[in-house]
């Protein structure tokens, strides 16, 4: 190439800084499987969410106020008469609920492929402890707005430390600043919420991605493609990260902002989930709302909290369910990682995983009532159960004979020409009598029952097959 | 990096005493970091006493008033109330309050000084909840076993009207009795003892 000042400044730059190296390991030497779904967009989506909610946030701070007497006066400044503020408010409180959405989702894919297992136990716990940041950073910035629900939300987290035996009281004390939840807790808050919660997210990102790329990425099989190379040593299902995965990752983006897009502008309160209705009015020392739930994404470990009748042992239940999720990789002693290739319990294990889940969190909105605690109580049990028998379940499980090599799975538009065979028939006799018009188009075709019947029995098998 | 020659256990001495001595200074520099977030000097001071005038107060009505920033409850309880209270005993966790906070003017069945006048502090003994006062009896929510009394509509805790927790509910202890005196027969004064117990 001719020598020019573009490339003599390139050239200065890179004997200073490994910028091509970074890239290289990091993007386009970066192999990943060549096996990708859909589960494995919400790791980059998650990172998005990060990057949106940092700029909003910024440009948040800039308009708000941390005092007990100015907060909630100056979101709703906020929310009229700054320019473009409402927007920016909503991105960022729609960014809080969409990062809970699609970590869930990212962890589930975890559970799904057994992306925890050996030798990602690391990665694993990287991402547990940003898990936790995570919940730590939506906490102390749903205080921030000084509403109903801000002030006895963070009450009552703040008293989850009482229960601890001897220090109790006095770390909630130590935590507030105060001896009820007031202006120094508001401020204290702030600072955690837009300095110390965030560089501590933004490191363990760090960590995460290294950790990651030192292992390589899992996949859909849970089979290690570094085990199999070519003569240039890469992996022979491996292909590089840019640009092949940069580019779907972009349709993954394109995909969630129409999402995110829809609800920022037709939706931001969700129905009283995502902006509950409580928090519209000013925070008030003297009076609990009648009915306080957690944001959505709290509610299942709330419900797992109301569920106990004790004060310590709801706090150990509610702590457990998190801390349990940490030592997954040692719990489950299955050889193989992909539920592809699990026997039939751990699906039947992770689906009533899911189900508790999810039930808990509808338990969490709702008020305390006996019959609601006693479902509470029973998917409690489901959800720890999940858990604390993995040992032996996964132990016990007949388990499928892993391939050495990624398998392949015929794509839709491969299938569908076949398919549409098996279900259709030619109508008799149309292609000699009426219209030019009719022949080999639309209208001489017929569905075909016997094929229609044939297709349904196989999916009905596919679905038992899978479930075994 | 030759090693040969090397004294090896004063190489480790100092090691050792550095990463010592370091650790030493490193916590001793955590500790106005970790201080500074106690309360402060003002907020310890702010907890003056409040007085009340209860001259106004019907039979059954409850005022809140604010001390120390929390929501101190104050109901003038009806002889029905309290003869209810009686029969509660067997429902209750620590019906005597032997194992709840109050001062002693108040440690006794109905836990108050005059049986008809009730003060607490109305927060939650459970995770710091403001109940709510659901003085009816056996209202459709809360089911025939309701005697009146606060529900804290947060974890569904149950406490009668003396503010004493049922059993079977998260909520470990009765509510706590603020420490207070009667000025007159109809003022209260909220954050101080009576008069014969601080001696």
């Amino acid at each position: 190439m001719k020598r020019n000042r573009v490339t003599e400044c390139n050239d200065w730059f890179l004997e200073r800084f490994p910028l091509t190296k970074l890239w290289n390991e990091h993007m386009a030497h970066y192999y990943a499987p060549k096996n990708f779904n859909f589960w494995y967009f919400f790791g980059s989506l998650a990172l998005l969410v990060l990057v949106n909610q940092i700029l909003t946030g910024i440009f948040l701070t800039m308009n708000y106020k941390p005092d007990a007497k100015l907060a909630f006066d100056s979101v709703e400044y906020i929310m009229r008469d700054v320019n473009w503020g409402w927007l920016i408010r909503y991105m960022h409180s729609t960014g809080s609920s969409a990062f809970f959405i699609v970590v869930y989702l990212h962890m589930f894919r975890g559970l799904l492929y057994g992306s925890f297992k050996h030798p990602r136990e690391l990665v694993w716990i990287f991402g547990m402890l940003l898990f936790v940041a995570l919940m730590a950073e939506a906490f102390m910035g749903y205080l921030l707005p000084w509403g109903q629900m801000s002030y006895w939300g963070a009450q009552v987290i703040i008293s989850l430390f009482s229960a601890i035996p001897v220090i109790g009281d006095d770390l909630s004390l130590w935590l507030r600043g105060d001896y009820v939840v007031s202006d120094a807790t508001l401020n204290r808050f702030f600072a955690f919420h837009v300095i110390a919660v965030p560089l501590a997210l933004v490191m363990l990102v760090f960590l995460h991605i290294v950790a990651l790329h030192e292992v390589g990425s899992n996949n859909p099989d849970g089979i290690e493609i570094k085990d199999s190379k070519d003569p240039w040593g890469h992996p022979v299902d491996g292909i590089p990260f840019h640009p092949y995965y940069t580019v779907k990752d972009l349709v993954g983006v394109g995909v969630f902002m129409l999402f995110f897009a829809t609800v920022i502008f037709y939706i931001p309160e969700m129905g009283g989930y995502f902006l509950e209705p409580a928090n519209f009015i000013p925070a008030d020392p003297m009076k609990t709302p009648e009915h306080i739930a957690p944001v959505w994404y709290f509610t299942p470990f709330y419900a797992i909290l109301r569920a106990i009748p004790d004060k310590f042992a709801g706090v150990i239940g509610m702590g457990g369910a998190i801390v349990v999720l940490f030592l997954l990789p040692w719990l489950d002693r299955s050889p193989v990682k992909s539920i592809r290739y699990r026997g039939g319990i751990y699906k039947k294990a992770l689906m009533l995983f899911v189900i508790s889940f999810i039930a808990l969190g509808y338990l969490g909105t709702q008020p305390a009532t006996p019959t609601a605690t006693i479902v509470a109580r029973f998917f409690t049990a489901i959800y720890f159960g999940f858990f604390l028998l993995m040992p032996l379940y996964t132990r016990w499980e007949k388990t499928k004979p892993v391939p050495k090599r990624l398998t392949t799975i015929h794509s839709l538009e491969e299938q569908l020409p076949a398919l549409i065979e098996e279900i259709t028939q030619i109508k008799q006799g149309s292609t000699e009598i009426g219209h030019a018009a009719f022949k080999s188009s639309f209208f001489a075709i017929r569905p075909n029952p016997k094929g229609i019947r044939n297709l349904i029995s196989r999916l009905a098998k596919n679905a038992k097959g899978s479930l075994d | 990096m030759k090693n040969e020659g090397v004294d090896q256990s004063k190489r480790q001495f100092l090691t050792t005493a550095l990463t010592v001595v370091g650790a030493v200074g490193t916590g001793y520099l955590a500790v106005p970091f970790l201080a500074q977030m106690q309360p402060s000097a003002k907020a310890m001071a702010a907890g003056a006493p409040v007085e009340v005038d209860i001259s106004k107060m019907e039979p059954g009505q409850l005022i809140r008033v604010a001390w120390r920033g929390k929501p101190v409850w104050i109901l003038n309880r009806t002889p029905q109330v309290l003869e209810t209270l009686i029969t509660l005993d067997n429902e209750l966790r620590d019906p005597l309050s032997l194992e709840s906070i109050q001062p002693e003017s108040s440690k006794n069945s109905v836990r108050s000084i005059k049986p008809e006048v009730f003060v607490a502090v109305g927060l939650c003994t459970h995770l710091g909840c403001s109940p709510t006062f659901r003085p009816e009896i056996a209202p459709n929510d809360l089911g025939d076993k309701w005697k009146g009394g606060f529900f804290c509509p947060c974890h569904g805790s149950w406490f009668d009207l003396a503010g004493r927790v049922y059993r079977g509910v998260p909520a470990p202890t009765n509510l706590e009795i603020p420490p207070y005196r009667y000025i007159t027969e109809t003022q209260l004064i909220i954050g101080e003892v009576p008069e014969e117990e601080s001696v």
